[in-house]
């Protein structure tokens, strides 16, 4: 009896284990995450819009079918990236996603405070390698430190209305997203 | 030869026991730190790089991107106040104020995240779509057949969720998680 109830616990330590590292490796492992759903329809450091859901079709789940959406899914490798999006009448916001979908910054209109969301996106490295008479200014740009060095840009402009759905999308037009000018 | 059926036995109990808790728990949608007001409970937390384990696992495996702190927060309701499974074939009634945003959305969804086909394509309502009474309050219907007022269709599913999301507001920001409210109540009346 002894021997069994040795063994039991063997298996619920060993299970337990094997629980906390199932989960942990989840967001490395997963084939259907956010980014592996939007890699086909959008290309690399470009703005995409993305098709509104519908209930026969949603590139992901619990999308908000009030927002018109834009994608820039990017990769930092060959250098920094440049977002500007004007404000929308209703509401914009700008979320900032790691390849595992972990949100790591997020703006809203009223927060930027300007006709126009415009922010830099870049690693950290990136960020330190910076001239120092760029820092001065920084103050006037808004950078953002990307954990990883790819992700996903989210652009959301609600539609209060849902008559107002072309203005949101206006709005996702004259945004961009693309590769800031290599410093000489 | 006791010892290999033992070490059998305890590998392959241990396979059950982890990977069934890790099935449990991403199915359950386990996180830690959420905001529960009545019926509806929220997870602001996992908008953020504060992000649990249990919660960056389940939106891994669901594929969706949650709401971003500085963006918003989004409130889940599986059942109404009393603890009834949001039934697609009764009718209910979301009735009440909400907290204080800029802008909120509820939006009907199967249970998979998936909207819910209707003959009149409304998956939700916009704070500026609703139809208020005087006073501010307003009731939502839901439920599978045509109702005045503001109506959101159910489709006649067997189960569908529920899903407020607050834009640019203080909640969930905040540090205080008492005296969040108030959120509508939820409310059965018939099937």
């Amino acid at each position: 009896m002894v021997r069994l109830a040795l063994w039991i616990l063997g298996a619920l330590l060993l299970g337990g284990i094997v629980h906390l590292s199932t989960v942990l490796a989840m967001p490395q492992t997963a084939k259907q995450d956010a980014y592996s759903r939007l890699a086909p329809l959008t290309p690399v450091n470009v703005l995409t819009p993305l098709a509104a859901p519908t209930a026969a079709d949603a590139v992901m789940p619990f999308m908000d079918p009030a927002f018109a959406v834009a994608v820039c899914r990017y990769d930092l490798s060959t250098g920094t990236l440049k977002f500007i999006a004007p404000v929308s009448q209703a509401y914009t916001s700008v979320t900032f996603y790691t390849r595992n979908s972990v949100a790591y910054y997020a703006i809203n209109d009223r927060a930027a405070g300007r006709r126009t969301i415009e922010l830099d996106l870049m690693t950290p490295q990136q960020h330190a390698q910076l001239p120092e008479e760029e820092g001065v200014t920084a103050a006037d740009r808004l950078i953002i430190d990307s954990p990883s060095a790819t992700g996903l840009i989210v652009l959301r402009a609600l539609a209060p209305e849902t008559g107002m759905t072309p203005t949101a999308q206006a709005t996702l037009a004259r945004a961009a997203c693309r590769a800031a000018p290599q410093p000489q | 030869m006791r010892l290999f059926f033992g070490s059998c036995f305890t590998l392959v109990l241990a396979a059950i026991i982890g990977l069934g808790a890790t099935w449990f728990t991403l199915t359950r949608g386990v996180a830690f730190g959420s905001l529960t007001v009545g019926a509806w409970t929220a997870w602001p937390k996992s908008g953020s790089v504060d992000i649990d384990p249990y919660a960056r696992a389940s939106i891994a495996r669901t594929g969706e991107l949650p709401i971003g702190t500085g963006d918003g927060v989004a409130f889940y309701a599986h059942t109404d106040d009393s603890g009834n499974v949001l039934d697609g074939r009764c009718m209910f009634s979301i009735a009440g104020m909400t907290p204080a945003a800029r802008y909120w959305t509820l939006t009907l969804y199967d249970p998979q995240g998936r909207l819910v086909a209707n003959v009149i394509r409304r998956h939700g309502f916009t704070s500026a779509e609703i139809l208020r009474e005087q006073n501010g309050r307003f009731v939502i219907n839901v439920g599978p057949r045509a109702r005045p007022g503001n109506w959101l269709p159910s489709g006649g599913v067997e189960q569908f969720i529920l899903v407020w999301r607050l834009y640019d507001t203080p909640i969930g920001v905040a540090a205080r998680t008492t005296k969040e409210g108030p959120m509508p109540a939820i409310e059965r009346k018939g099937c």
